[in-house]
Parts: C-alpha cells; sequence; structure tokens
C-alpha cells in the first residue's frame, strides 16, 4: 500500500548543504536553478573527501588491500545507483554525463542510410546534436516530434512518424524548458508497437526527481547526469537492456574495457565494462551513491511532493504578477517564463542583485526556443532544499524588475 | 547597471528605424542572449553622416547601441576602428558584468563589420 507523501522540512534541508549559506551583496543565497546543477550535501562533499583520504586506487587493477578496497566501494556504488533505476548492474554504464552518455549510444547504434531517428522539438541540445551529426554522417534522416500549444509531447505526431524504417527514437523524460513530464511508459508502448525502433530515455531532469524505474517504463536506454540529483560533476549513468547493450561495439577503446589483447586483436571485457575505457570517475561514482541514499532517507515520493507543491504555489504566483509561461500546468519543478518588454537576462542580471539565482536565455533548446518563438526566457527551477520563503523572494524579486521597466 | 541613462536609451532608443540607401548593413546576433542589433550606415568619403540601428534584446545591448550611434555621427573611420571596450564601458557609465559584455559591445562590432564592407567594397 502507497503510504501518503511525508513533507519535506527544506529549512532543516537548506543545513545540510554548506553552498547554500553563502551570501552574495550581503543578502543570503537563494538558488533557484537547479536544473542546470544541484547543490550538494555535506555527505557528499565528505564522501570525495574520505575516498581521497582513504581509498584512492585505481580499481580492478591492483592485487593489493587498497585497490581491492577501491573496486569494493565502485562496484558497490554501481549496484546502488542501478537498483535506485530499478537496473541490474551489469546494466549501468558510468560515463562523464548524461550528455556523453547520449554519444556514446549515437556512436555504438548501429544505423545505415535511409534509417530514420525520431526525437522531439522539446530536447535539449545533448538529446539532439549528437543525432543531427551522427544522422549526417550516416545519411540518416532525423525526424521530430511535435509540441502542442500546452507544451506537451503530440502523441499522434510521434505515433504518425514511426515506421519500419524508424530505428531510434529518443525523447526527454522531462523537459528542461517546459518542465513538462512525457508519459514515457505510453511512449514506449507506441514506439514498440509501431516500430522495431530502440527507445532512449533521456532522463537528466527526472531522475533526481521521482520514482524510476526502467523496467516499469519499458526504456530500451536511459541516460542521466549525477550533478543534477546532488552528485559531483563528472559522473553519468547509462542504463541499457543487456541484450542490447551485448550486441553494441565499444564507444571508446583503451583499458580496463578489454579481456585479452593480443599483437593481432582484442577481445572485449563483459558488460558494463565493455564500455568503459580508462580510468573512471571512481570518487564521483562513489559519491553520486551517497547522494542516492540521502535522497532515499527523504523517499522520492515526498522529493515529488515538495517539488509539486512549491511549483504550483510559483506558478500562482508568477501568473498573478503577469508572467507569460510557458509549458502544462502539471509539471516538474521547472518554470519558464517571460515578462512583457523585458530581456531575461535583464532579469537575471536584475535577479542577480538580489542574491536570486535563476537562468536567463535559450537553456541549450535553441529549436524548441523557435517553436516557442522567442529567443530566450527566464527560468527557475527547484529542488529539495528551496522554501517557500525562496519563492517569495523570487516574486518580490520580480517585482523590482517590473518597477525599473516601468 | 541600470541606471536612468540606460533605461532612457532602452525605452526611448535614438537612431532607431531604417536608412534610405545605406551604405552598408550589418546585423550581429549574441547567440548567448538572442540579442540582435542591426546597423545600417550612410557614409560622407571617410565620416560617418548617418547611421541607424534595429534590434531586440536586452536592455543593454539596445541602450549601448543607441548610444554608440549618437556617438559615431560624424566622426570618421579612424575614430570609430579605435573604439574598444572601454570606450564603449565610458560611454555607458555603469560596471558591466563579464558575462553581460558581449551584449553592450554587440553594436560596436556591428559598426565595425559595417565599415569594413565599405571599405572593401
Ligand atoms: C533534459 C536534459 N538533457 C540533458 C542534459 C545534459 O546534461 P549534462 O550537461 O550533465 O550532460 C540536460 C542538462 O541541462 C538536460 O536538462
Amino acid at each position: 500500500m502507497r503510504q501518503e507523501a511525508r513533507t519535506i522540512n527544506a529549512q532543516e534541508i537548506k543545513k545540510d548543504f554548506p553552498l547554500l549559506q553563502r551570501k552574495f551583496y550581503d543578502k543570503q543565497l537563494v538558488y533557484l536553478d537547479s536544473a542546470s546543477t544541484t547543490q550538494k550535501p555535506s555527505v557528499v562533499i565528505e564522501s570525495l573527501k574520505e575516498f581521497y583520504e582513504k581509498y584512492n586506487a585505481n580499481v580492478h587493477r591492483g592485487i593489493y588491500k587498497l585497490s581491492e578496497e577501491a573496486t569494493q566501494l565502485y562496484e558497490s556504488a554501481r549496484e546502488k545507483i542501478a537498483k535506485f533505476v530499478g537496473a541490474r548492474p551489469e546494466e549501468l554504464i558510468f560515463a562523464k554525463s548524461c550528455t556523453e552518455a547520449i554519444n556514446l549510444l549515437a556512436y555504438s547504434l548501429e544505423l545505415k542510410e535511409g534509417d530514420e531517428i525520431l526525437i522531439s522539438e522539446m530536447e535539449h541540445h545533448s538529446n539532439f546534436v549528437p543525432w543531427q551529426q551522427i544522422a549526417k554522417e550516416k545519411k540518416a534522416k532525423l525526424r521530430f516530434v511535435k509540441v502542442d500549444e500546452e507544451g506537451k509531447l503530440d502523441l499522434e505526431s510521434l505515433k504518425a512518424q514511426l515506421n519500419e524504417k524508424t530505428k531510434i527514437v529518443s525523447i526527454t523524460h522531462v523537459s528542461n524548458v517546459l518542465g513538462t513530464i512525457n508519459p514515457i511508459k505510453e511512449i514506449a508502448d507506441i514506439v514498440h508497437k509501431n516500430s522495431s525502433a530502440v527507445f532512449i530515455v533521456d532522463a537528466a531532469q527526472s531522475v533526481g526527481h521521482m520514482k524510476i524505474n526502467v523496467k516499469d517504463l519499458d526504456a530500451d536506454f536511459l541516460a542521466f547526469s549525477g550533478h543534477k540529483m546532488l552528485g559531483p560533476v563528472g559522473i553519468g549513468c547509462l542504463y541499457g537492456k543487456a541484450e542490447l547493450l551485448q550486441k553494441m561495439k565499444p564507444f571508446l577503446y583503451g583499458g580496463d574495457m578489454i579481456k585479452e589483447v593480443t599483437f593481432e586483436k582484442t577481445e572485449f571485457n563483459d558488460l558494463p565494462w565493455k564500455f568503459e575505457a580508462g580510468t573512471q570517475p571512481i570518487a564521483e561514482a562513489i559519491a553520486l551513491a551517497k547522494a542516492i541514499e540521502y535522497l532515499e532517507q527523504i523517499e522520492m515520493d515526498t522529493v515529488e511532493e515538495h517539488d509539486r507543491i512549491l511549483t504550483q504555489y510559483a506558478l500562482e504566483k508568477l501568473r498573478e504578477l503577469g508572467a507569460k509561461i510557458y509549458g502544462p500546468n502539471e509539471r516538474a519543478p521547472v518554470i519558464s517564463f517571460n515578462l512583457e518588454g523585458i530581456h531575461s537576462h535583464d532579469i537575471a542580471t536584475i535577479l542577480d542583485g538580489e542574491a536570486i539565482a535563476v537562468r536567463g536565455g535559450h537553456h541549450c533548446c535553441m529549436p524548441l526556443m523557435s517553436v516557442l518563438g522567442i529567443s530566450g526566457a527566464a527560468r527557475v527551477s527547484f529542488y529539495i532544499y528551496n522554501t517557500k520563503e525562496d519563492v517569495d523572494a523570487l516574486i518580490e524579486g520580480i517585482k523590482k524588475v517590473k518597477k525599473v521597466f516601468e | 547597471m541600470y541606471r536612468e541613462n540606460i533605461l532612457d536609451h532602452f525605452k526611448n532608443p535614438r537612431n532607431f528605424g531604417n536608412l534610405e540607401n545605406a551604405d552598408a548593413t550589418q546585423k550581429e546576433v549574441n547567440t548567448l542572449c538572442g540579442d540582435e542589433v542591426e546597423v545600417q550606415i550612410k557614409v560622407n568619403g571617410d565620416a560617418i553622416n548617418d547611421i541607424r540601428f534595429n534590434g531586440r534584446g536586452c536592455a543593454i545591448s539596445q541602450a549601448a547601441a543607441s548610444i554608440l550611434t549618437e556617438f559615431v555621427k560624424g566622426k570618421n573611420f579612424d575614430e570609430i576602428k579605435r573604439l574598444e571596450r572601454n570606450d564603449i564601458l565610458e560611454m555607458l557609465g555603469i560596471e558591466i558584468s563579464p558575462v553581460r559584455l558581449k551584449c553592450a559591445l554587440l553594436a560596436l562590432y556591428a559598426l565595425k563589420n559595417a565599415l569594413r564592407k565599405v571599405e572593401n567594397a
């Protein structure tokens, strides 16, 4: 039985994040850019320090005890992270970021002339440019699922573009601009019923914000970044169904991804190491597992509920100020908006003067911007450490912006 | 950064619009912000006879364009070519954070490229 979601005491949680104690211009920082990168709790920062002070050694290599301990920590981190998304450890490949994980797929999945790749109009450049470039190289065709007026994926447009030539479908779980939560399970079903394509999910904006189970979602691949879910920069993950990963060629070649190398040939390593060439970000992987432990203590249902309450509160307040808001009402904790006659970078600069950190610009989604008919937007995004008071500070800040441009 | 003079130039841009028979037109965009400034010039010998600009974007980019067009009218090419970052900042009279510098310099960049077009014609 599913329990009622508990609520978060964000004020208390904030205390776990040293950076959030900083002041700018003598004002307490209000950090509203977690969709770019989240801040890190002390346990994650400590974990990095502890690794280098006690466990630093290369993994899978040394015969000595220290290396064995490092390997043990590193592989347990993989188990922890894999379990967090409902995968088996051999299906979870470490990469440097979500971007690198998507590039791995773009290079390692086989494509030939005339094949079709289907992405959507709302993709981040990291789930856009790799496909555009590989399509050009392989003479494959890149197609786009439409975004409707409300900012949701047009599932009719998805269905209409699937055919026997479609080999890859890659869609974001959550839009980093619109906050739209795409119905991944339903999309997976449509893709698998109407094509033989592999279905990739860009989960950069979702894994740290909601309960994810790759088997439940029926994704063939799913990519995410550690730094957007309390973990350090430099570690990302790619989940892939084992039978698909086995068939794929490696992405990078080098040490650790091999079983045996002779002068004539190389036999590649088993999963997941086949895709992990060279020394990996060991401390970062271990610290990401710590971040996940931290999130699990709060519980993902609670995280999601906290996101939802803050986002709905902010949407209501922003609307009262006459902001033009992009995307649907039910959404992840990301809100992009514009104020009539005021450029998003002017908004961001004036808010910065109040120590409120928000983004302006195109948010690495230039094609989506053109669909929306704008050159940019201001964006606020929330996480577990954000409070209603943070939203109130934002609203006061925006009143100031409007006053300046009156 | 948002002093009275900047906001005044943003809200009431000077030399905004189009020139008939411009000798050169040059548009520059700042892809990070999506700021756009197009400069049109009419020259007389080696001096700027008349200038207009079009554009959209942040207050800094548009105010800088407005202020620059006022400054360069009647000035000769050599003077304009010597203009650099600090001259623009002086004209604006404000401090600009490093990330916003591109906005402030966009119009100058467009103007210099327009001059180059005239000289290479
Ligand atoms: C939807 C989405 N996909 C992919 C990425 C890329 O993440 P990274 O830069 O960590 O590789 C981002 C980052 O902003 C994102 O929002």
